[in-house]
C-alpha cells in the first residue's frame, strides 16, 4: 500500500482549539511519568528528596496530572468531533479558547503549589488556597470551581451548538447527558465533611462514577464519532452500539460503586449489591471489543491511520483487561476485605486507566495529527509509533507485574497472617516478594519514559513527509512559487 | 428500614427489564430502538436505586447511629471484639477514661475531631496512608491505627510518654527522629493542638463499625 496524499479540508476553530488540548495533555502525560518515576524511586531509596519533595507530595502530582491530562484529551476529542457533527462552528468558541488559557495558567499555579507549598496548616482556608487532601481530588476550592466552571463552558458550547445545528443526534444526546452527569458528580464532591465515612462516600460519587460510569460512555462517544467519520460506518450501528453499552456501563456501574462500599463505616447490604453488580462490569467492556473489531470494521482503520488503529485495538483490550479482568479479581467483598487497599488496586489502576483512557487520547491523538497538517498523509504511518506503542505497553504490563506481586504478598502477609498492624505493614514490604518487585517497577517507568519520548518525536514527524512530497511536486510544476 | 441487598437486586433488575419493554414497545432486541429504550430505562432506574439507598445510608453513617461513634467517643476506653454471628470484629467502647487527661463535652469533642480531619486533610496524609482503606500505598493503613500495640510496646518507651495519646502525639509531631521500618515518615510540622486533634480524630475512627475491615486486626493466628 502506497502513502497518497491530499490537501485537508479546513480546520474549524474549534478543531484548532482541540489540537492545543492535544498538545497540553501530550506535555502533562510527560510530567505525571517523571514523578510517577520519582515516587517509584523513593521507595528503593527513601532518602531520595525525602526533605525537598517527599513522596506524597510526587504522588500527588503523579495522580493529578494523570486525571488532568486525560480529561483534557477527551474533552480535546470533543471539541475536534463536534463541528463534523454538527456541521457548524462551535458557538460560544470566544469563551472556550479563555477558559481553556485560564485553566492552562490554573494548572501551572496548581503545580507549582503542589510542588513548593505542599501542605498548609490545619484551617479551612488551606482547602481554599492549597490542599484538599483527598486523593485524586487534592486541588483547593479555587481550583474546583475553575474546572467547573470550564465544563460548564463546555457544556455550553456542546448544548448550544447542537441546538444551532437543528439535528439532535443520538450520539448528541448521549453527550450532553453524559457530561452532565460528570460535572454535577464532580460538584458532589467538592464539599468538606468531618464524618470521614461520608466524606468518602461522596468522595465515591466522583472517582467511582466518573471512571467506571460518566468517563466511560465519553470514550465510547468518541469511539463512535471515530469510526463514522474515519471509516463510514453508518450512524445506525454506531448508535445501537453506543446505547447498548450506555444501558450496561450504567447498568452495572451505577450500583457497582458498592464495591468501595464495603468497609467505610456504611451498611451491610452493599457488601452483597456491591459485589454483584461490580462483578457485571466487564460486560460492556467484552461489548466494546466486540464491536470495536468485528461489527464497526476498525480494521478498515488500517488503510486510513495505522497507528490510531492500534490504539483503538488496544484501547478495546486494555479496557477489559484492566478495568474488567483486574478489577473483577479483587471485587467480590470476600477476597476485597483482603486485599482492600493494597498494591493490587495500584496494579488494576495503573492498566485500567492505561488501557481504557490513556490508549483512547492517543487514538485521538494521531487522528488529530494526521489531519492538523497542511497535507493529509493517508495511510497515516510511521516507523516510530510501533516503537512508542510497544515500549510504552512493555513498561505498563511491567509495572502493573511488579504491583500484582507485590499486592497478593501484601494481601497474604500483612492483611491476612499478619493482623493488617504496623508491624505487619513493615514485615510485608520487607518481604523479599514484595521488596524484589520494587526495582521491577522502577525499571519499567524507565521503559514507559522511552516509549513516551519516542512518541513525541513520533507526534511531531508523523505525516511531515508527505508535506515535503507535494511541496516539492508544487515547487517542480509552479516553477519556484513557495507555497 | 430493613434493606436486603438481594430484594434490591431483583427488584432493580426487575424494573429495568420492564421499562425497557415499556419504552421500546413493538420493536425486536437487535433494534436501535430497543437500545435507546435499554439505556434510558437501566440509566433512570439505577440512579433512582442509588439516590434511595443513598438516602438510607446516610441515616446509619449519622455519628452516633450506631456504626458510627458519637464524637464523644474520644473519653472512652475503646476495642475490638469477635462477633461469632457475623464472624468478624465490632468495636466495642468500654468505660469512660478521659483523652489527654480530660472529659471533652460533645461539643468540644467534634470541634476537636473536626480540626482533626481538617489537618489530615490540609497535611495530605492520604497521599502516604490509607484510611478505611483508601489512599496511597506507602504507609500503614489508619483504619485502626489508634488501637496498633506498637504505640504501648514501642513507641511510648521510645519517645518517653506516660499514655498511648500522648506518644501517638509526641511521635507525630517529629516522625524522622524515631524512624520505624526503612521508610520514614517526614516532618509535617504539626503544632502540639494539631497532633492533639489528629489522634482524636484517629481514635475516633478507630471505633467506626467497618464490617469486620482490616480482618482479625492485631490478631496472632493462635488468638483467632
Ligand atoms: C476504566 C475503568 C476503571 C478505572 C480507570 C479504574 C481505576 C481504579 C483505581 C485507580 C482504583 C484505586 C482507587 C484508590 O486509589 O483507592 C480502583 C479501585 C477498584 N476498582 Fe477500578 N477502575 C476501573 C474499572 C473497574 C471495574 C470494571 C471493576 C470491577 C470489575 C473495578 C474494580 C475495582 C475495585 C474492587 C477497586 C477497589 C480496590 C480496593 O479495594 O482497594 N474497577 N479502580
Ligand atoms: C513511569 C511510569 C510509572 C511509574 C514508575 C509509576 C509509579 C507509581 C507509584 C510508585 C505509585 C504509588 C503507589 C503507592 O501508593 O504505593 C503510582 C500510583 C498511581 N499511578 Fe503510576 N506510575 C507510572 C505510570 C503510570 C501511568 C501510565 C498511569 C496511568 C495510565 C498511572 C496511574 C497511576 C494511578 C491511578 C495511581 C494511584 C493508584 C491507586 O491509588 O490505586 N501511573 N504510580
Ligand atoms: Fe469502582
Amino acid at each position: 500500500m502506497s502513502a497518497t496524499t491530499q490537501v485537508r479540508p479546513k480546520l474549524y476553530e474549534s478543531q484548532k482549539l482541540a489540537l492545543w488540548y492535544f498538545a497540553v495533555a501530550i506535555a502533562l502525560f510527560g510530567l505525571q511519568l517523571t514523578f510517577g518515576l520519582i515516587a517509584a524511586y523513593q521507595q528503593l531509596n527513601p532518602n531520595f528528596l525525602f526533605e525537598l519533595a517527599p513522596f506524597m507530595t510526587n504522588r500527588t502530582l503523579h495522580v493529578n496530572t494523570l486525571v488532568v491530562w486525560l480529561l483534557v484529551g477527551l474533552v480535546g476529542g470533543v471539541y475536534w468531533f463536534l463541528p463534523q457533527e454538527t456541521g457548524r462552528e462551535v458557538v460560544g468558541i470566544k469563551a472556550a479558547k479563555i477558559i481553556w488559557w485560564v485553566i492552562v495558567a490554573g494548572v501551572l499555579v496548581l503545580a507549582g503549589i503542589y510542588l513548593f507549598v505542599q501542605y498548609g496548616p490545619g484551617e479551612m482556608s488551606t482547602l481554599w488556597l492549597y490542599m484538599e487532601g483527598r486523593e485524586y481530588l487534592e486541588a483547593p476550592r479555587w481550583v474546583d470551581l475553575a474546572l467547573v466552571l470550564w465544563v460548564a463552558i463546555f457544556l455550553f458550547n456542546v448544548i448550544a451548538t447542537t441546538l444551532a445545528s437543528r439535528r439532535v443526534t443520538g450520539l448528541l444526546l448521549v453527550l450532553i447527558f453524559d457530561l452532565v452527569a460528570l460535572g454535577a458528580l464532580y460538584s458532589a464532591g467538592m464539599h468538606y465533611n468531618i464524618n470521614v465515612t461520608m466524606d468518602q462516600f461522596l468522595w465515591w460519587w466522583v472517582v467511582h462514577l466518573w471512571v467506571e460510569a460518566t468517563w466511560e460512555v465519553l470514550v465510547g462517544v468518541l469511539m463512535a464519532w471515530s469510526l463514522m467519520y474515519l471509516l463510514g460506518t453508518p450512524r445506525k450501528v454506531v448508535e445501537t452500539w453506543l446505547f447498548l453499552e450506555v444501558a450496561l456501563v450504567f447498568g452495572t456501574g451505577i450500583l457497582g460503586l458498592g464495591h468501595h462500599y464495603f468497609w467505610i463505616g456504611t451498611p451491610e447490604y452493599w457488601l452483597g449489591l456491591g459485589g454483584f453488580f461490580s462483578a457485571l462490569e466487564p460486560l460492556p467492556l467484552v461489548a466494546m471489543v466486540v464491536h470495536a473489531l468485528y461489527d464497526a470494521g476498525g480494521h478498515r482503520l488500517l488503510a486510513v491511520n495505522k497507528p490510531a488503529v492500534f490504539w483503538l485495538v488496544a484501547q478495546a483490550f486494555g479496557n477489559f483487561i484492566g478495568a474488567g479482568v483486574w478489577g473483577f479479581m479483587q471485587t467480590l467483598p470476600q477476597i476485597n476485605m483482603y486485599s482492600h487497599g493494597t498494591q493490587l488496586a495500584a496494579a488494576h489502576g495503573h492498566l485500567a486507566f492505561f488501557g481504557a483512557y490513556l490508549s483512547t487520547v492517543l487514538m485521538l491523538t494521531y487522528v488529530v495529527v494526521q489531519q492538523a497538517r497542511p497535507v493529509l498523509s493517508v495511510p497515516l504511518d510511521s516507523r516510530w509509533w510501533k516503537w512508542a506503542a510497544g515500549l510504552m505497553i512493555f513498561g505498563i504490563v511491567g509495572i502493573t507485574g511488579a504491583f500484582t506481586i507485590s499486592g497478593f504478598t501484601q494481601t497474604l502477609i500483612e492483611r491476612a497472617e499478619g493482623g493488617s498492624t504496623w508491624a505487619a505493614f513493615i514485615r510485608a514490604y520487607t518481604h523479599p516478594w514484595y521488596a524484589n518487585t520494587l526495582g521491577w517497577r522502577y525499571f519499567f517507568g524507565w521503559i514507559m519514559i522511552i516509549g513516551y519520548l519516542i512518541l513525541v518525536y513520533d507526534l511531531l514527524t508523523i505525516g511531515k513527509h508527505a508535506v515535503a512530497t507535494v511541496k516539492a511536486t508544487a515547487v517542480a510544476t509552479a516553477g519556484g512559487g513557495d507555497d | 428500614m430493613q434493606i436486603h441487598w438481594l430484594e434490591v437486586t431483583i427488584a432493580a433488575i426487575a424494573i429495568a427489564v420492564v421499562l425497557t419493554r415499556v419504552l421500546s414497545k413493538g420493536a425486536g432486541w437487535l433494534s436501535w430502538r430497543f437500545w435507546r429504550g435499554a439505556m434510558i430505562a437501566s440509566s433512570i432506574t439505577m440512579t433512582t436505586i442509588l439516590f434511595v439507598l443513598s438516602f438510607f445510608t446516610v441515616q446509619e453513617a449519622r455519628p452516633g447511629s450506631g456504626r458510627i461513634p458519637p464524637w464523644t467517643v474520644i473519653n472512652h476506653e475503646i476495642g475490638l471484639k469477635w462477633d461469632a454471628e457475623r464472624q468478624w470484629q465490632v468495636p466495642v467502647v468500654g468505660e469512660e477514661t478521659g483523652f489527654f487527661g480530660q472529659v471533652y463535652s460533645p461539643e468540644e469533642a467534634e470541634a476537636l475531631v473536626n480540626k482533626g480531619k481538617i489537618t489530615f486533610q490540609a497535611r495530605n496524609c492520604m497521599e502516604c496512608h490509607t484510611l478505611l482503606g483508601n489512599g496511597a500505598y506507602y504507609a500503614p493503613d489508619l483504619t485502626r491505627a489508634w488501637l496498633d500495640p506498637w504505640w504501648e510496646t514501642r513507641i511510648k518507651p521510645m519517645v518517653g510518654a506516660e499514655s498511648r495519646e500522648e506518644a501517638m502525639m509526641k511521635w507525630l509531631m517529629n516522625p524522622p527522629q524515631y524512624p520505624q521500618g526503612t521508610r520514614r515518615m517526614p516532618n509535617l510540622n504539626l503544632t502540639e493542638e494539631e497532633a492533639r486533634a489528629l489522634v482524636a480524630f484517629l481514635k475516633w475512627m478507630a471505633a467506626i463499625d467497618t464490617n469486620g475491615f482490616p480482618p482479625h486486626y492485631s490478631l496472632t493466628y493462635e488468638q483467632r
